[in-house]
């Protein structure tokens, strides 16, 4: 089996080197945990604001200020901004880290199918409470 | 993988942390992912936050006692570190990510900006945690100032 990187007459040595990094494809998922980062910066702002006003709330307090359109909607974006970027930066780590590539893809695809899950269990939840 | 018998030697494979000095620039990027992996850990506190407000006042209940336990409480505390840490370090990484602050100085002098930020921001947020919070009742810093007042006029 030829690897990429054998040295094939007309290829350049950009077209050689490319996908051979740790994860073969990275530059939209370099982007996306970049995009992610810069989301949940902004949105941190307001959490921590939320977070002040709710510290220590009742249950029907804390329902109420997360029910507020504006609110929810912050709650949202954060919830789908901050599991990308854990799934993104587990990916990160993982790739760098796990070299045996059965375990990896294992590992890789078990961390998906568990973020999405609980992304998506909060999001109802967020859901729930304010419709 | 096509490769020959004496290409075969068990090398360490990148990133090898083991071999290097410590330095500043090299701790900070590993505790920039040791936090990222705690703040994932973190978002299933953060989940269970959420879902059990979704489930009823009784299942809220529970998390917030679990909040205000010790164990609660020194999760949530690394939370923030991790947090504000990975925050400010992050915001330190996008600079890199436009080429700026390549000068092994100034990562330097941001490398210690993003801990002074961190230190300042979860001193700040705990202050107020624990005069304004669930926690707070007394609140500690007031009951700490009471106590510094009788002190001095007995």
């Amino acid at each position: 089996m030829n690897m990429k990187w054998d040295n094939h007459g007309m290829k350049t040595p950009l077209a050689r080197a490319r996908g051979l990094g740790a994860s073969h494809a990275a530059v939209p998922g370099w982007i996306r945990l970049r995009v992610t980062a810069i989301g949940i910066a902004v949105l941190s702002l307001w959490f921590l604001w939320f977070l002040s006003q709710t510290i220590g709330a009742s249950h029907a307090e804390f329902t109420t200020k997360l029910a507020d359109p504006r609110n929810a909607i912050c709650m949202l974006l954060l919830i789908i901004a901050a599991f990308s970027h854990a799934v993104l930066g587990n990916r990160e780590i993982v790739e760098d880290y796990i070299h045996h590539e059965g375990f990896k893809i294992f590992k890789l695809i078990g961390t998906y199918l568990f973020f999405f899950a609980v992304a998506v269990a909060c999001g109802f939840s967020v859901l729930k409470i304010a419709l | 993988m096509s490769q020959s018998a004496s290409t075969k030697t068990q090398r360490p494979l990148s990133p090898h942390l083991q071999v290097y000095k410590p330095q500043m620039t090299s701790v900070l990027s590993i505790l920039h992912r040791m936090t990222g992996v705690g703040l994932t850990v973190g978002l299933m506190l953060f989940a269970w936050w959420l879902i059990s407000a979704a489930i009823g006042p009784g299942a809220y209940a529970v998390f917030m006692n679990f909040a205000g336990s010790p164990v609660g409480m020194l999760l949530l505390f690394g939370f923030t570190l991790a947090f504000f840490y990975h925050l400010a370090n992050g915001i330190r990484h996008l600079f890199w990510d436009s080429g700026l602050l390549f000068k092994i100085e100034n990562a330097y002098k941001a490398g210690y900006a993003v801990l002074l930020f961190t230190a300042l921001m979860t001193g700040a947020t705990w202050y107020c945690v624990l005069n304004k919070g669930p926690y707070a009742s007394p609140p500690v810093t007031a009951t700490l100032a009471a106590a510094a007042v009788e002190g001095e006029t007995p």
